[in-house]
Order: structure tokens, then C-alpha cells, then sequence
């Protein structure tokens, strides 16, 4: 495996009874990438995040993440990720100050360490006016920015966004995807879901998943010109079709 | 790794302190229970109004009459001439009992002969029936020796009763008990298993899953809390049961606290298993409340006996963790007996343990892959 390989995945297979929901997939993702994994609902893009992030066994087939193996060290993968899901994901009855304190303590940093990350995330993402005010009240685009800032508390090498955007406007969308890209200048690599097509040509590559296989693997300029096509969104189309 | 323990230790205790509903689960309804079991449901009354048709009219069926009232239990409403009356006090609710005294009771009651005296009362409350007839026939037996032994009958049995352990009767006895095995249940097993549903409706479980936390710390750190809150709750009922109603601790103080400590485990278990099975707060409640709730209160002995039921209920009522404990907090409480009295039951519980932590464990490992 080449060092600068951080995912790699091959031939990975997920089957509930006779249903394959993911079908010997193969993939590889460089460090420093915007990965973006894209598929309608029910392609099974949740099912391989899952098995990537340790949370679901896979079948067949293998994959390694951070140099670790899937099926035999998830708890070493664990270590080494991030994660945003779908849902919101932080406690909304807790202080913004107190989920970060709580997603550092979980992640074992120290007390000195979890001091400085609350600082730095309150200052970047300039909440420390409302720092002690519940998540609750948040508007719903800084609770986002908050929540993807405290997936990677702990500083991982690739951090896995499972449609990260999910319901907020564009505008916001937008300085969501600045921060994605602040991220991986960081030489952090992020794999991405969403299914805003316009999101897509904001990845360095993407793959399209139908039916549980991957379609189409490629960055977005080459796929616009492999399938003769305008945008992103023609792209998808003319695939699920 | 015990930091981070402390960590989610914390966060829970947030939310528990931030949200009211849960507060007063915790600490509204022990004392609300005790206090309206205690003043509210008994079994105990006083003054109920009675009328007599009295047939005889005589000295004896007088003396009875006002014997009947000595006691405060009963007070007179009426005293009726003819049968045709008797239905009207039942009807309008004035009365509940009515005492048929026949013609020839004086002269019965003198000559020794077997007498007939009727007690009629409202069916349609048979508790408060039976009870009501209880008494009378307590205090009847009671006129009949007193009217014996001042005429000296050389053959007659005293019966003198006396009720061990709670000689007065004391509803109170029972409840405090019972409310224990209650609150410790709700708070062990529906808090528990609420609050990790709710994880799991939320997403957030999701997240804690992905952590490195290991699987067992996430649970021990959702349930230690309650654990912590289960036991001042207890302490808090058995405080209450003392001071308010002078409902005492016979036994060791210890091995309460440490059978407490066993069903809280119980309970806890049982709350995992719940929350591994449901989904949704909403169907970890339903589960909680319709599997533990309501056989606990009306299974387990704690309001009906267990031994006047059908068979098939008393089976049930074996399997309900809150029976065997019940009846361990009574014994080391009321009758203030050791630990070889109620070994047994403590088995039992423990027994009871490991077979819901075995089920919980792997249901959650199943859920996982």
C-alpha cells in the first residue's frame, strides 16, 4: 500500500440474508483528498461508511483505513477518525462549551489539551459569545459547523461526512465547504456523502454508487467529459438511469 | 480510561439535572406515592354509617346497638322497622351495613342456643364489604362474651388475637416496601432505558459507538448515575416510611442497602434489555411501563396477595423480580430477620442478574454487527 493511501478498499461486500446491499466495491483514497462518495438513497453509501468506520462487519472482500484493517482493528480505526453522521449529532441540552469538554473527554484527551481545543474552536468558528448557552438555541448552520469542528476534537487523519449539509441553505452550505476545504489543507483527507450535486464538483474525485456497485470513480471533470455531460447532475442521471 | 468514564459520568448528570421531567420522576414521585398511599389508600376506616333493623327492641338488642358504635368504627344512621327499608340506605348511600337483629335474641343469647343474626352489606365494593363485615363479626363475637362472662358459663374459648409485626395494622407497613421495589424499578429500568433510547432516536449513539469508547463503558456510564439516584431514592422512601408514618427497620441496615443495591442491579439489566430491544423513547416507555410497571404493582404482592389468585397469575407473579424483593424488605424490615430467612430470595434476585445481563449483552453485541 502506498503510504500516502489512506483508504483503501477492496472487493468489499455487504449482504443481509439475500440482499447484497454493497457489492464488491473497490476504491482507493489519497491523504489530503475530498473523497466524495455520492449514490441515491438506498444505494448503500451508509452500509460501506459503516463498515469503513468500524461500525458494521463486512461480508467479503477487504479494506484497510489509516493502516488499519476493517474487521480485525475497528477499535484501532476509531482512534484515528471522525465522524459527522447524518443526524444532528450533538446534545442539544448541553452548553456548546460542555459537548466540546464531553467529545474530548470521550476521546482521551487531557485536561490541558481539551482547555486549548475549546478555545481554538470557540474562537475559529467565533461562538464564544453563546459558549455557554445550550445547542439548542443555535441557528442550525453554526450547530453544524460546531458538530464538524467536534469530529475531529481529537486531531484524525480522515474525517467521514455523512451528508454533512443536510437541510441548510445554500449560503451556509457554502461556508461549510470552506472549512472542509481549510480541513484538507491541513493534509487531512475527508470523505464526503452528500447528495447535492452542485457539492460534487466541489470534490477533488468522486465515485457514484448504484445498486450497491460503484458506477463511476473519477474527478468530476473527467466524468462531466466520460458521460458527455454538462454537470454533475447530468452526470448522476444519465447513471441512474 | 477512568477519566473518560468520569467524562461521560458527567455529561449524563447534566442531563439529568437540565431536564425537569426526569427530576421529578426522581424525586417528585417517591414522595408523591408515599404520602398518597399512606393518607389515601387504606385499608383502615372509621365511622362507617350502619342501620339496624332491630326485630327484638329488647335490653340485650339496645346494649348491642350501642356496643356496635363503641368502637368508632361504626356510627348509627338509622334504625329501621321493617325489611322493606332496608334497600333505600344502600341506595341512596347512607349506609353500608346493615345488622338484622332477630326476635327472640334476647332469650337466645341467654338460653345458649345458637343465634342468627344477619349482616347485610353493599356488594357492589366487596373489599370495603368484607372488611366492613370483619369487623362486625369481630365485635359481635366480642358483645357475646362479655354478655356470657358476666353470668359466668363455665365452658367458653377466649380468643384473643394479636397481629405480629405490625399490630395495628398499619397500612403504611406494606406500602413503604412496595413503593420501594416501585421507585427503584422505574428509576433503574424505564430512566435507563429512556435515556439510552433516546441516544439511539437522536443519533448520537451512533457517534459514541464510532469513539474508541468500548460498548460496556458507554452503558456503565449511563446507568451509573441513575444507579447513585436509585439508592438516595430509597433512602429517601425509607426515610419518609420512619419519620412520617413510623414504619421501622427491624433488621440490619446494611443487608437492606446491600438487597437494595442487587434489585437496583436488577433493575438496571432490565432497562439495558429494554433499551437494546426498542428503538424509540416512546417504545422503550410502552415496554417499560406494560412488561414491568403493571405486573410489578399488581403482580408482585405488593397491593393484592399473590396466594388469591389464579394459578396462572401466580406463576407470573414468580417470575417478577419486585415479589421476591418485596418480600425481603419485609422480612428484614418488619420482622427484622437475617440474612439466612431471606438467602432464598436473594438468590433469586441474583439469579435473575445474570440471566438478563447475559440476554442484554448479547442483544447489544447483535445490534452492533
Amino acid at each position: 500500500m502506498n503510504t500516502s493511501t489512506v483508504i483503501q478498499v477492496e472487493n468489499l461486500t455487504k449482504r443481509f440474508g439475500n440482499f447484497t446491499a454493497v457489492d464488491t466495491i473497490s476504491f482507493e483514497v489519497k491523504k489530503g483528498e475530498i473523497f466524495g462518495f455520492l449514490g441515491a438513497n438506498g444505494a448503500g453509501k451508509t452500509t460501506a461508511i459503516k463498515m469503513l468506520i468500524g461500525l458494521s462487519k463486512p461480508t467479503d472482500g477487504m479494506g484497510k483505513v489509516a493502516g488499519f484493517d476493517i474487521a480485525k482493528e475497528p477499535e484501532q480505526i476509531k482512534k484515528n477518525i471522525g465522524y459527522m453522521s447524518q443526524k444532528f449529532s450533538l446534545y442539544n441540552d448541553l452548553t456548546v462549551k460542555q459537548n466540546i469538554r464531553f467529545f474530548g473527554g470521550i476521546y482521551g484527551l487531557s485536561k490541558e489539551k481539551i482547555r486549548q481545543k475549546t478555545h481554538t474552536i470557540l474562537t475559529e468558528l467565533d461562538l464564544e459569545s453563546v459558549a455557554k448557552k445550550p445547542v439548542a438555541e443555535l441557528p442550525l448552520g453554526w450547530k453544524q459547523r460546531l458538530a464538524f469542528a467536534i469530529s475531529m476534537v481529537h486531531e484524525p487523519e480522515i474525517v467521514f461526512l455523512d451528508e454533512p449539509t443536510g437541510g441548510v441553505d445554500p449560503n451556509v452550505r457554502r461556508q461549510f465547504w470552506e472549512t472542509i476545504y481549510y480541513v484538507a489543507g491541513q493534509g487531512r483527507t475527508v470523505f464526503v456523502t452528500t447528495h447535492y450535486m452542485d457539492e460534487a464538483e466541489y470534490c477533488d474525485r468522486v465515485s457514484i454508487m448504484v445498486d450497491g456497485k460503484i458506477e463511476a470513480l473519477d474527478t468530476p471533470n473527467t466524468l462531466k467529459k466520460q458521460f458527455n455531460a454538462t454537470s454533475m447532475d447530468e452526470v448522476f442521471l444519465k447513471l441512474a438511469r | 480510561m477512568i477519566n473518560v468514564f468520569w467524562a461521560f459520568v458527567k455529561k449524563e448528570w447534566y442531563h439529568i439535572i437540565r431536564d425537569k421531567r426526569t427530576l421529578l420522576i426522581l424525586f417528585g414521585m417517591p414522595v408523591a406515592q408515599v404520602l398518597l398511599f399512606g393518607y389515601a389508600i387504606s385499608t383502615e376506616f372509621k365511622g362507617a354509617e350502619i342501620d339496624v333493623l332491630d326485630y327484638a327492641q329488647d335490653e340485650s338488642s339496645v346494649q348491642l346497638i350501642h356496643h356496635l358504635q363503641s368502637s368508632g368504627h361504626f356510627t348509627l344512621h338509622n334504625i329501621l322497622t321493617s325489611e322493606q327499608e332496608m334497600e333505600k340506605g344502600f341506595k341512596e348511600g347512607t349506609t353500608k351495613l346493615v345488622a338484622v337483629i332477630p326476635r327472640d335474641f334476647d332469650k337466645e343469647l341467654f338460653n345458649g342456643q345458637p343465634i342468627t343474626l344477619q349482616l347485610i352489606t353493599d356488594g357492589s365494593d366487596p373489599n370495603n364489604a368484607n372488611t366492613l363485615v370483619q369487623y362486625a363479626t369481630t365485635m359481635l363475637n366480642d358483645f357475646q362474651r362479655e354478655q356470657l362472662s358476666m353470668r359466668s358459663t363455665p365452658f367458653q374459648i377466649r380468643v384473643e388475637s394479636r397481629m405480629l409485626y405490625n399490630p395495628q395494622l398499619v397500612s403504611a407497613y406494606t406500602f413503604i416496601p412496595g413503593t420501594i421495589a416501585l421507585i427503584l424499578l422505574i428509576v433503574c429500568a424505564m430512566l435507563t432505558s429512556l435515556t439510552i433510547a433516546k441516544e439511539k432516536e437522536l443519533g448520537t449513539m451512533e457517534i459514541l459507538l464510532v469513539s474508541p469508547l468500548p460498548p460496556l463503558v458507554i452503558i456503565l456510564g449511563k446507568v451509573t448515575p441513575y444507579a447513585v439516584l436509585a439508592f438516595i431514592d430509597a433512602v429517601l422512601i425509607l426515610l419518609l416510611g420512619y419519620f412520617v408514618f413510623k414504619v421501622p427497620v427491624l433488621g440490619s441496615v446494611a443487608l437492606l442497602l446491600f438487597c437494595c443495591l442487587l434489585y437496583v442491579l436488577v433493575g438496571l439489566s432490565l432497562g439495558t434489555l429494554i433499551s437494546t430491544r426498542s428503538s424509540s423513547q416512546q417504545q422503550a416507555m410502552m415496554s417499560s411501563l406494560m412488561g414491568l410497571m403493571m405486573p410489578s404493582l399488581i403482580l408482585s404482592g405488593f397491593i393484592f396477595p399473590l396466594s388469591s389468585m389464579p394459578g396462572i397469575l401466580q406463576l407470573i407473579g414468580q417470575i417478577i423480580p419486585a415479589t421476591y424483593f418485596i418480600e425481603i424488605l419485609k422480612g428484614i424490615m418488619l420482622r427484622g430477620v437475617g440474612l439466612q430467612f431471606v438467602y432464598l430470595e436473594i438468590l433469586v434476585l441474583l439469579g435473575m442478574v445474570m440471566v438478563l445481563l447475559a440476554f442484554a449483552w448479547k442483544n447489544f453485541n447483535v445490534r452492533l454487527q
